[in-house]
């Protein structure tokens, strides 16, 4: 009997990225948005610093593009914020319906070369946080809004951003994981 | 307006597009950090599969359906050749460091990653970072080479499809070369 697919724990990642590329054909079409997400960070960042400090993040050049001012506001929670939550959800669901139930607190990737510490792990995994951030919100978009959403409108923008992501991408991750590191080498 | 919602409609256009989105990203394995840290390994594709299709399929629809003159409005972003290159390099470090980008970080919050949480607690102190050092780099960075609204096809002169339909049949040999090459030196 042919597996419900839905109930697999891994597709064909040529089908998934062909259902990404529909997807978008839909939001481009019928919502008028492209795929995106690393602008509802700044606009989540500059939602909590609003309940702290309104002035500052009302006078800061870079909130007030998307959340406005005081007098002005502009709503934080809009279509691409909802994505972003959402992602995690269909997330949870995909991996409920496959039932393929997952934890992980440190990689074993990162555990064979880092050790198991998951104070280690963590700094780390928010220092990349940090670093992401700062060069998505530079750039102007992130892999969904520059890499996926630019690339395939061919704009050069995105291609410029895939093209650096992998410049350095690739080296950081052969120092941090030497290949002769074969743990977690199939994934 | 609001200072907090949007209205009901977007809101749920958001919700729906992002429940698929992260669907799609579980299934395919990319809202696992060994999968994305691999890629920038060179040992495992899968990233470079599913962008590069989702990018062809979806290149190619968005295009054809703006010929047949469908009358939806583009979203390509300004291009800046300083900012958007030094933003790509430090983004690229930041994924390996992370092993996650801000969309996949998200999906794998739900997919069971903890490190994940911590990582996209990361990206909101960074995006407040980012915003205490707009001024400045709004003055010596971010203008640095702009060139506005472009294409590759706009750029070329060409149609978009151009240049599509060779990325679709180098990555369509790219692509069995990839799957024939890991058929006959099997991952240790």
């Amino acid at each position: 009997m042919k597996q419900n697919l839905l109930k697999k724990p891994r597709w064909s990642p040529y089908l998934v990225g062909s259902l990404l590329g529909i997807l978008s054909w839909i939001t481009f079409a019928f919502m008028g948005k492209a795929l995106g997400t690393s602008t509802s960070m700044a606009q989540a960042a500059g939602g909590i610093e609003r309940l702290a400090a309104p002035t500052h993040v009302s006078e800061n050049a870079y909130f007030s593009k998307y959340l406005g001012t005081i007098a002005e506001p502009k709503p934080m929670i809009e279509w691409q914020f909802m994505l972003v939550i959402f992602l995690a959800i269909g997330a949870l669901f995909a991996a409920k319906l496959a039932k393929s139930t997952f934890k992980e607190s440190v990689p074993d990737l990162w555990a064979a070369r880092f050790g198991s510490s998951k104070p280690l792990r963590f700094t780390f995994a928010f220092l990349g946080g940090i670093l992401v951030i700062i060069g998505a919100r530079m750039a102007g978009g992130c892999t969904s809004g520059h890499g996926l959403s630019g690339g395939m409108q061919l704009s050069t923008s995105g291609w410029i951003f895939l093209a650096a992501m992998f410049i350095a991408g690739v080296p950081t991750a052969l120092i941090l994981y030497p290949r002769s590191l074969n743990q977690g080498a199939k994934s | 307006m609001s200072a907090w919602f949007a209205d009901p409609t977007t809101l749920a256009l958001g919700a729906a597009t992002g429940l698929v989105f992260g669907f799609l990203l579980q299934k395919g394995g990319v809202t696992r950090f060994n999968v994305i840290v691999n890629q920038f390994r060179l040992v495992d594709f899968t990233v470079l599969k599913v962008m590069l299709t989702a990018i062809i399929v979806g290149g190619l629809g968005i295009y054809a359906m703006h010929a047949m003159g469908m009358g939806f409005a583009l979203h390509i972003k300004a291009t800046a050749l300083l900012s958007n290159s030094l933003g790509g390099l430090i983004f690229g470090v930041g994924m390996v460091v992370l092993g996650y980008c801000p969309g996949t970080a998200v999906a794998a919050i739900g997919d069971g990653s903890k490190h994940a949480i911590v990582g996209v607690l990361g990206m909101l102190v960074g995006a407040a970072i980012y915003a205490e050092l707009y001024p400045w780099l709004t003055a010596h960075v971010l203008k640095v080479g702009d060139l506005g609204k472009i294409t590759l096809a706009s750029q070329l002169g060409v149609s978009p499809f151009v240049i599509l339909i060779p990325l679709a049949i180098f990555a369509f040999f790219l692509f069995r070369f990839l799957d024939h090459k890991k058929t006959i030196t099997p991952a240790q």
